[in-house]
């Protein structure tokens, strides 16, 4: 296979195969989920569930300040990640062209040195959060396998895409496809992992705030 | 078009290309110029210059057979269409080219001796040009004088010192190798794996080039130094968008959404319009074309990465290329619709599974929570 | 008959809804939990992490409700989950666990985890992994009536004892009444003035209200051990004396859970709408206050504090009641560092005080409390939850602190203006 081909590949086919197993393994897995239901509450009320809910998904942003104390690492380098991928993935140039292609409208991008940056600083919070989880206690204990391979899907894209983008140690047509075939193997997995917590999170903390806020508690 | 000698062979090969040169008037000063812009050009310290220009003047002039196969001429159109007499264009009158059957006067058989003769006299010294892909699905869809192009390239090439593909068909298989390849054609690589190759891609090649090779042939006996296509890297070891002018506006992020928008209007980066600058390494961002007047982006086009193979195939000249080529909406479209259903379908077996389960509830009473001893 | 790890398997998955899903497909194993809990704080354990707890209802979620669980099911490579398995969860389940809520208020993508360990002790208690503390306190609730097995005949005893002492009536079994008043066993051999303030200040505030000789115990070991069938047996007795005595509301005492039981998990473990009120006694005093019946004279001087109870603040929802109550009665009240929402779990809820073998840990655990009394050098501490009330003079008594530790709503009535 040449380089091209190997391109032309994982822009069709391979990205075909990627889009169809991401779309349909998080719509059937929120489905499953969703399915489920629950029991109404027949306990009388003490405040609105839709408000406590919709409350609970932005305020769980914002910890208060003693888990802040607690938790300053993760909750920093959580925040500079997310940021930094919501950067790298929504406001690079190359990035808003294919999703304006795939949707079928675009916003504005950064500067590209700007998202270069970035990229630099999600990669080494990332590497940060790695060295975290394998030398605190907590997350030691916590850590399963599952957790370093999603570690690794997220990583790579950044990786193969800074590579690609100052075109480090392979020709460019090789390195855009790894790049391509990197974010692949993310949305490949993400219907099978932790990662769906990127869609579900608004349902858990929806949930979480409904439950507190029958009851009259800001969760 | 330049003239060229009449006759079967196009010039002698007895006498050094110095003194050709120097019969077509070329200026000492002038021919150390083109060996200082060659040795910067591949890369070569400026020491190198004089050992460049003593090489070039004592080289014999080398003979050259130039095969065209499945090809449109342009290759040819391209490294003759100079419109000035240049220093280049003259090292290509100084070499013997022995065969070359869009320019030699002769035709038929008279031809084919010449080439014939030419490989006979030189054989194991001669360069073998090659333009144009050969079709091996059929070997009767292009012949020369009753001669498959297979055939005469595999005879040819037995006797070759070094093949130089020149353009993207015989370097890659180019348009006529472009989906579904109908004649099934193949580079020469493809075919050939015994003998040195220089690919000298591009639709068409940039003329300095190739000159450049047969400078670099000349001067030091050897091949320059290939890239893992085969493309000498002093050429093409760097992509458009390394070298492109309007690099600072992809940096920036301004980008022509369209041919006629104030972006393009403004010279901002066409990457948006689906230049392939980024993923094609050729020298026209540099040597630029039409005696050093433009190139593609300067004439406000996106660059289509002809010197790289499957460049035909690559997915549309106009879409970025970062966006896939097949259509991801409506996959997605079709992978959602197909998920709801199935994710309904297991919605419902889960709500099921939990009903049955609370149906099934035996009362646990005090009793059952006392230990078994 | 199935084996109890059967019965356990089928207890979880019968718990398992949307919410749970949710949870544990967002769980990104982040560790904040740990931090949010004193079990983890106050040990530097990791295997307290809470999200770990529900280890359990998770495997049981993935095997039986995900289709690629289902799948690594039928090709055995599913975890399985085994006697021994749930052995070891049994600890971490009870022992370390209070179901005091505070991870549930951390977790950044929203896991409500206390939900979670409350429903995985629903499998827990019929595997046969449950402390015997829990369980004697369950038979002695189910069979005698209370927990501490406590008769009518003992609250008789206190009833008789409050109105020499108190000199005021402590009516029983009135029918008609506005409120029945609920008891905790605690509150009834510990701490019987709490049925002396209620007596003083209902009949301050002329409140029409009665205590029932057939349910007085407002505690619920179902809930705690995690038995929704007993649990619904407990709230059931105190469904049918509120009906019988036909009152509008009916108000839990100075105890966490006995308000989750009746407040928020009664009606559903009754399976229909209560006909009646439920409030806790703080909910109901404030209301008095709201309506002017209750007149206060003279503050406590010294430096007072307040303990929220897990069950009746964070997941309960009485938060303001309190402090609104307070400050008719103290004039240096001051709040620990995380009060209110947030406050530490005085870590002996959720059964974990009735159970023994998790003394040592309960005591350990108390050392939270103490920096956070410490931090405000509180000379008084008042709360709303007799078990905590026991549990915080245990603790202090073992870290040898010497703070009083006082019932708000006692407190309340020491301070009324006596009735012209």
């Amino acid at each position: 296979m040449t380089e091209l081909e190997f391109l032309s590949w994982v822009r069709g086919p391979g990205f075909q195969i990627a889009t169809v197993i991401f779309v349909f393994g998080i719509i059937v897995r929120l489905l499953e989920i969703f399915l489920l239901g629950r029991k109404a509450n027949l306990a009388e009320a003490n405040g609105s569930e839709m408000s406590g809910g919709m409350r609970a998904i932005f305020s769980r942003m914002a910890p208060e300040s003693d888990t802040m104390k607690r938790s300053m690492f993760t909750i920093v380098a959580g925040y500079i990640f997310h940021i930094g991928l919501f950067i790298v993935i929504f406001l690079f140039a190359p990035h808003i062209l294919f999703f304006s292609d795939v949707i079928g409208f675009s916003w504005g991008a950064l500067p590209t040195p700007v998202v270069d940056m970035t990229s630099v600083i999600t990669m080494i919070t990332l590497a940060a959060v790695l060295l975290h989880r394998i030398k605190d206690p907590v997350m030691k204990y916590l850590t399963k396998t599952q957790d370093y391979l999603v570690w690794l899907v997220t990583f790579l894209p950044l990786l193969t895409g800074y590579l690609a983008f100052h075109r480090v140690g392979l020709p460019a047509p090789s390195l855009l496809a790894l790049h391509i075939l990197s974010v692949e193997l993310l949305m490949v997995l993400f219907p099978f992992t932790k990662l769906m917590h990127a869609f579900t999170f608004v349902l858990s903390r929806w949930y979480n705030g409904a439950i507190s806020g029958y009851k009259g508690v800001r969760s | 078009m330049k003239k060229h000698s009449t006759g079967a062979r196009l010039s002698s090969s007895d006498d050094t290309l110095g003194a050709a040169l120097r019969r077509q008037g070329v200026s000492r000063r002038s021919f150390l110029k083109f060996c200082a812009a060659t040795a910067s050009m591949m890369a070569l310290p400026p020491t190198m210059v004089p050992a460049i220009a003593k090489a070039l003047e004592s080289a014999k002039r080398p003979s050259v057979i130039w095969l065209s196969f499945q090809e449109c001429t342009g290759c040819t159109e391209s490294l003759t269409r100079a419109h000035t007499a240049t220093v280049e264009s003259l090292i290509f009158d100084s070499i013997s080219l022995d065969y070359h059957h869009t320019l030699q006067a002769a035709a038929g058989h008279g031809a084919e001796a010449a080439r014939e003769e030419a490989m006979k006299e030189n054989f194991g010294k001669y360069l073998l040009v090659v333009d144009g892909s050969i079709p091996v699905a059929d070997p009767g869809y292009s012949t020369i004088a009753g001669i498959s192009n297979l055939d005469m390239l595999m005879d040819t090439a037995k006797g070759a010192a070094a093949i130089i593909p020149v353009g993207t068909c015989a370097a890659y298989g180019g348009i006529p190798h472009a989906d579904p390849n109908p004649t099934g054609a193949v580079s020469v690589a493809d075919l050939i794996k015994d003998k040195p190759i220089i690919n000298v891609p591009g639709c068409p090649p940039i003329p300095v080039v190739i000159t450049g090779v047969l400078t670099h042939f000349l001067t030091f006996g050897t091949l320059p130094e290939l890239d893992d296509l085969g493309r000498p890297r002093a050429f093409y070891g760097q992509s458009i968008h390394d070298r492109c002018y309007r690099r600072p506006f992809y940096d920036k992020g301004q980008f022509a959404e369209t041919f006629d928008d104030e972006g393009a209007k403004k010279g901002w980066c066409l990457y948006k319009l689906g230049c392939k600058g980024p993923t094609s390494y050729n020298a026209c961002a540099t040597t630029k074309w039409n005696d050093g007047t433009s190139f593609p982006i300067e004439a406000g086009h996106p660059c289509l990465g002809c010197s790289e193979p499957e460049f035909w195939d690559g997915g549309g000249f106009y879409k970025a290329l970062s966006i896939p080529t097949t259509e991801v909406a409506r996959d997605a479209l079709y992978a959602g619709a197909a998920a709801v259903a199935a994710g309904s379908a297991l919605g419902m077996m889960n709500r099921a599974r939990s009903k049955q389960a609370k149906s099934e509830h035996e009362k646990v009473s005090v009793d059952d929570l006392q230990k078994e001893d | 008959m199935s084996t109890k790890l059967e019965q356990a398997v089928h207890a979880l998955k019968e718990q398992i809804d949307a919410p749970v899903a949710s949870f544990l497909s967002s769980c990104v194993h982040c560790g904040m939990c740990a931090q949010a809990c004193l079990f983890h704080t106050e040990t530097g354990d990791p295997k307290y992490t809470p999200i770990l707890k529900v280890e359990p209802l998770r495997r049981v979620w993935q095997q039986e409700y995900t289709f690629w669980g289902r799948m690594k099911k039928m090709f055995g490579l599913a975890k399985p989950i085994t006697d021994e398995f749930l052995a070891e969860w049994e600890e971490l389940v009870y022992d370390s666990c209070t179901m005091c809520g505070r991870c549930s208020m951390v977790c950044p993508v929203g896991n409500d985890i206390t939900y979670m360990i409350r429903k995985t002790r629903e499998g827990m208690a019929v595997s046969g992994h449950v402390p015997d503390g829990l369980v004697g306190a369950t038979t002695r609730a189910v069979t005698i009536g209370s927990p501490m097995g406590v008769k009518f005949v003992a609250l008789e005893a206190q009833i008789r004892h409050v109105e020499k002492d108190y000199g005021y009536k402590v009516p029983v079994d009135v029918e008609g009444a506005d409120y029945l008043c609920m008891l905790s066993s605690m509150e009834i051999m510990n701490f019987p003035e709490y049925i002396g303030a209620i007596a003083k200040i209902f009949d301050h505030a002329d409140v029409s209200w009665t205590l029932s000789s057939k349910a007085f115990e407002a505690t619920n070991s179902g809930i705690q051990i995690g038995v929704s069938d007993i649990a619904a047996e407990l709230v059931q007795r105190i469904v049918s004396e509120a009906e019988r005595l036909k009152v509008k509301c009916v108000i839990s005492p100075e105890c966490g859970h006995a308000y989750t039981a009746i407040r928020w998990e009664g009606p559903n473990l009754a399976g229909k709408k209560f006909g009646f009120k439920v409030r806790h006694i703080l909910e109901v005093l404030d209301e008095l206050r709201q309506e002017g019946r209750l007149k206060t004279e003279g503050m406590k001087d010294n430096r007072l504090t307040y303990h929220d109870p897990c069950q009746i603040g964070r997941r309960g929802g009485v938060l303001e009641q309190p402090r609104n109550l307070i400050n008719m009665v103290a004039s240096d009240f001051v709040e620990m560092p995380d009060a209110g929402k947030m406050n530490w779990c005085c870590g002996a809820g959720g059964g974990v005080s009735t159970n023994e073998r998790a003394d040592e840990i309960r005591l350990k655990s108390f050392q939270r409390k103490k920096e956070q009394l410490e931090a405000v050098q509180a000379e008084t501490l008042v709360s709303a939850c007799s078990n905590c009330r026991i549990h915080i003079e245990d603790g202090l008594e073992a870290y040898h602190m010497d703070i009083p530790v006082i019932s708000l709503t006692e407190t309340l009535a020491e301070h009324l203006v006596d009735k012209e």
